[in-house]
């Protein structure tokens, strides 16, 4: 641990000198990567300006604080008693108090009038090219491109074993998604923002917008990217347990781009609809489950099924799980009545995902009820429901 | 009719001498000073490098929460009513607090409050996980069990403000030995007499909304729930409506301490003192009507976000001119640098840095960028670390050779400030550069590119924690030294509780003193 602490001082100095020496380019690409000390300049009209305005007041308050502390530093060096300075005895001068109420006041008015015209740009949600609807889950996204028949969830794609230091951590650690944001190039993007649960705030430092997902309310807000990319951000409001692992990947495309990847996406989602009239064997059903499983269920059941003792139930053993499959399907569809905590995913998840994972959970962890579950059996239930 | 204290344990609980009383609520926030300061070691202990390596995530939310509400309900608040309890009636010529048997009581319900608030840590589902905003629905529907024992200790605790702020207002107002006019009042009194008007004010609102919690929870009410029509940022303005005052709470005290320290190791009175009394009362009334900016991304109309835009700008102004001010009161003095003005003079140089970080804050638009990331976490902690803390030690220094008539030891006192300034930089600076370079708040684990700085964090975290230790120390020492410390302590020092011997006699000023 000391070892790497020096190495990381080390690491520290040299590049604080490199970067003193070669500062503009060279030094810049690696100081950001790993000394990031600056707010990110981004990548849309918006988050330039925003930019803009962070510097200005971050150089007033430089300025402000070059003259305060220059005074005191000043004094302090200058007026020791240790060096015989006797003291003055001024104790009152309207004038000095009218000065530096003033003054400050100027500064602040100077600064007040571009922050408003910013935020009455950033307010304008108007005429927007395409909305998408995005919802918190705890502990996850999902994205609905409205009118156009695509849905889907974005959950963190980190391994476990990366997070418990098992395997070397990948350069995205903890910012990549198992499917992310698809937007195009030079097209106002108007997002809707709500949440299923608690409050989640959907934030990516290079587009500039942070809003909170709020329960009951729908926030808007929009971007203009310009840059095509991949951007990285992360739920920003504290949000329960796994709030740390609820990545944000915005993939900006061109626009022929985009219109091909969402055509695709209308013919997977027309394709997993299909799925619910086939009929799966028990063995595609368990594997099936089983990648459902871990995105769906083990944040909270964990991967061995096993639960966290006084938080969250386990699977393993459990009187749902090895009960009367009715209601098996009825808590994951509906969720749990008394436990908030246990989401509803009837709608989360497609007919065949639901009966391959209640399979799963029936004959896994110990579980061994030997029975299976088709689509179909999850479409009767709900529509009886 | 003087009579010292009675002997054994009945002196402590049955007491009504406000010396005694404050002397416990000192001892009561260092107490607490250091579980929170615990809890916060644990936390950087996590962060030290990324991954999991000590703890899980849903004990690491509990840190951050528990830390939060031992630090702002049991360590810095209690100091400061501490030290009003021992230095308001002796700085005002009174024989004592004007309230005692209430005093009594608002202290001894607090050990109460936080062994409930404690006694979480150890319950099936842990303890409170939800921050220390515990903002609902995460509070409420989504809570763990023990949130009940959270609302009935912030309860508590808020009763004891409340008693303790009355206290305080009845003392000022109606105990000043003939003479003292309100104008002559040494600032931290005038700090304080704000600060007890803020807490009457606000305390009962958040009163009123961990109630409103409570019926969420176990009576069926949905005020909070969108479910079942309620709505959830309700809670966030009710909330922060308490909340904001309450970090003046956290600071106008301060701003009175190092109001009596400066002068005096400047040897030359305070600049500007009735601009003092009016800025203070200025940024008081401001301080409820800028609530909404901890909310810029809750999405308030655009009217409303220029509103708390503009009026938390106007804060600047009146918190310029206390720093102001004090660089003022320093210019052209005869300084000398012992270890209370050592705390405040980087009081005064920290705090402003905090305030810049408040000023940024501030600009709306750029607030969508630093909203919930590591920006926030280095403001609050610029603005009360250095502020609260620092000027509570300051103050601890100051007129401990007072309370115990002891000196104590200037070398060790040095080597306290300097562990503690130097690691406080090393821990919070840095949480600017990460919270820019886009690390959100109140996560367990973080990706890679902010793992250089984290690690500088915690090691500064760590000589912060030592410091505190050394304070320990030293405090204990002075108490036990045989170094017996003048009447006057300092030179010249300003104010009624130098007049006094030293140690403070049990009844002080049972007659009034004279008041030049």
């Amino acid at each position: 641990m000391l070892t790497r602490f020096f190495k990381t001082a080390k690491n520290f100095f040299i590049t604080l000198s490199a970067s003193a020496i070669t500062l503009p380019v060279l030094a810049q690409e690696t100081v950001t990567q790993r000394w990031g000390v600056n707010m990110p300049v981004g990548v849309t009209p918006v988050s330039r300006e925003i930019h803009g305005l962070h510097m200005d007041i971050f150089w007033w308050c430089v300025g402000i604080g070059v003259v305060v502390f220059g005074v005191m530093f000043y004094t302090m060096i200058a007026h020791r008693k240790s060096r015989g300075a006797k003291a003055a005895n001024f104790h009152e001068s309207t004038a000095l108090e009218i000065l530096w109420t003033v003054i400050p006041f100027a500064i602040l008015i100077f600064m007040a009038v571009p922050a408003t015209s910013s935020l009455i740009k950033i307010y304008d949600t108007e005429e927007a090219d395409i909305d998408i609807v995005i919802t918190g889950y705890q502990w996850k996204w999902k994205y609905e491109y409205l009118g156009e028949e695509v849905s889907f969830f974005s959950n963190m794609s980190t391994p476990s074993e990366e997070i418990y230091n098992l395997k070397e951590k990948n350069p995205n650690y903890l910012l990549e998604v198992d499917e992310p944001l698809v937007i195009p190039t030079h097209k106002k993007v108007r997002f809707l923002i709500t949440a299923n649960d608690v409050i989640h705030a959907w934030w990516v430092p290079d587009l500039a917008v942070k809003k909170d997902a709020i329960p009951g309310f729908i926030n808007e807000s929009w971007t203009y990217v310009e840059e095509p990319g991949i951007y990285r951000g992360q739920c920003a409001e504290l949000c329960g347990k796994d709030h740390g692992f609820m990545p944000i990947v915005v993939h900006a495309m061109a626009e022929d781009d985009y219109a091909t990847w969402l055509q695709d996406k209308q013919a997977v989602a027309a394709k997993l609809k299909e799925l619910t009239e086939k009929n799966f064997t028990f063995d595609e059903l368990m594997a099936m489950g089983k990648e459902v499983y871990d995105t769906a269920c083990a944040a909270c059941h964990q991967v061995n099924g096993q639960g966290v003792p006084g938080a969250f139930p386990a699977i393993a053993g459990s009187v749902i799980a090895t009960g009367g499959v009715d209601s098996h399907m009825d808590m994951v569809i509906n969720g749990s009545r008394n436990n908030p905590a246990m989401q509803a995913f009837g709608e989360q998840l497609s007919e065949a995902q639901l009966a391959a994972v209640i399979t799963f959970q029936r004959n896994s962890f110990g579980n061994n009820m030997g029975d299976s579950l088709q689509p179909i059996d999850v479409l009767n239930y709900k529509e009886s429901d | 009719m003087a009579h010292g204290p009675a002997s054994g344990i009945g002196r402590w609980l049955f007491t009504t001498n406000h010396k005694d009383i404050g002397t416990m609520y000192l001892w009561f926030s260092f107490a607490m000073f250091f579980v929170g300061g615990v809890f916060a070691l644990v936390i950087r202990a996590e962060l030290f490098e990324p991954g999991l390596q000590i703890i899980e995530p849903e004990f690491f939310n509990q840190m951050t929460t528990m830390h939060g509400l031992i630090m702002v309900f049991g360590a810095v608040m209690p100091a400061f009513v501490g030290l009003a309890n021992w230095m308001i009636p002796i700085m005002i010529g009174a024989p004592d607090m004007a309230l005692p048997r209430m005093n009594n009581w608002s202290f001894w319900i607090l050990p109460f409050a936080f062994a409930i608030l404690l006694s979480t840590l150890f319950m099936e589902g842990g303890a409170p996980n939800f921050g220390w905003t515990f903002y609902a629905p995460l509070s409420t529907t989504y809570a763990p069990p023990s949130v009940t024992y959270f609302i009935f200790a912030i309860h508590i605790m808020g009763a004891s403000s409340i008693m303790g702020a009355i206290n305080i207002i009845a003392t000022i107002l109606n105990m000043r030995a003939p003479g003292m006019t309100m104008m002559k009042m040494p600032l931290f009194v005038w700090t304080w007499l704000i600060t007890a008007y803020l807490l009457i004010a606000v305390m009962p609102v958040l009163a009123g909304v961990v109630t409103m919690m409570l019926m969420d929870i176990h009576f069926g009410t949905s005020f909070f729930d969108a479910a079942g029509g309620g709505d959830p940022v309700l809670f966030q303005h009710v909330f922060w409506f308490f909340g904001h005052p309450e970090v003046y709470i956290m600071i106008l005290p301060a701003f009175g301490i190092v109001s009596a320290i400066i002068p005096t190791f400047a040897r030359k009175p305070l600049f500007g003192y009735s601009s003092m009394v009016y800025a203070t009362a200025s940024i008081a009334f401001l301080s409820f009507i800028v609530w909404a900016h901890h909310m810029f991304t809750v999405g308030i109309p655009l009217a409303g976000e220029l509103f708390f835009m503009y009026a938390t700008m106007l804060i600047a102004v009146p918190t310029g001119v206390k720093v102001f001010n004090w660089v003022t009161t320093m210019f052209r003095g005869s300084l000398s640098f012992e270890t209370p003005m050592l705390f405040s003079v980087a009081f005064v140089i920290l705090f402003t840095i905090g305030g810049f970080s408040g000023l940024m804050l501030a600009i709306a638009p750029a607030d969508f960028q630093y909203h919930d990331t590591y920006f926030v976490v280095a403001h609050f902690h610029y603005v009360l670390v250095p502020g609260a803390i620092f000027s509570i030690t300051a103050g601890v220094y100051y007129w401990l050779p007072k309370w115990c008539g002891k000196m104590y030891n200037e070398t060790m006192g040095k080597t306290h400030f300097w562990m503690a300034f130097v690691g406080l930089n090393l821990t919070f600076f840095p949480m600017h550069f990460v919270g820019l370079a886009g690390m959100p708040r109140r996560i367990p684990d973080y990706s890679l590119q902010f793992a250089d700085f984290n690690m500088i964090a915690s090691c500064g975290a760590f000589l912060f924690g030592a410091a505190q230790v050394m304070f320990l120390f030293n405090v204990l020492r002075t108490i036990y030294s045989s170094r017996k410390a003048t009447d006057e302590v300092w030179e010249n020092p300003e104010g009624l509780e130098w007049t006094l011997a030293s140690p403070a006699p049990y009844h002080s000023f049972s007659t009034p003193p004279e008041i030049r």
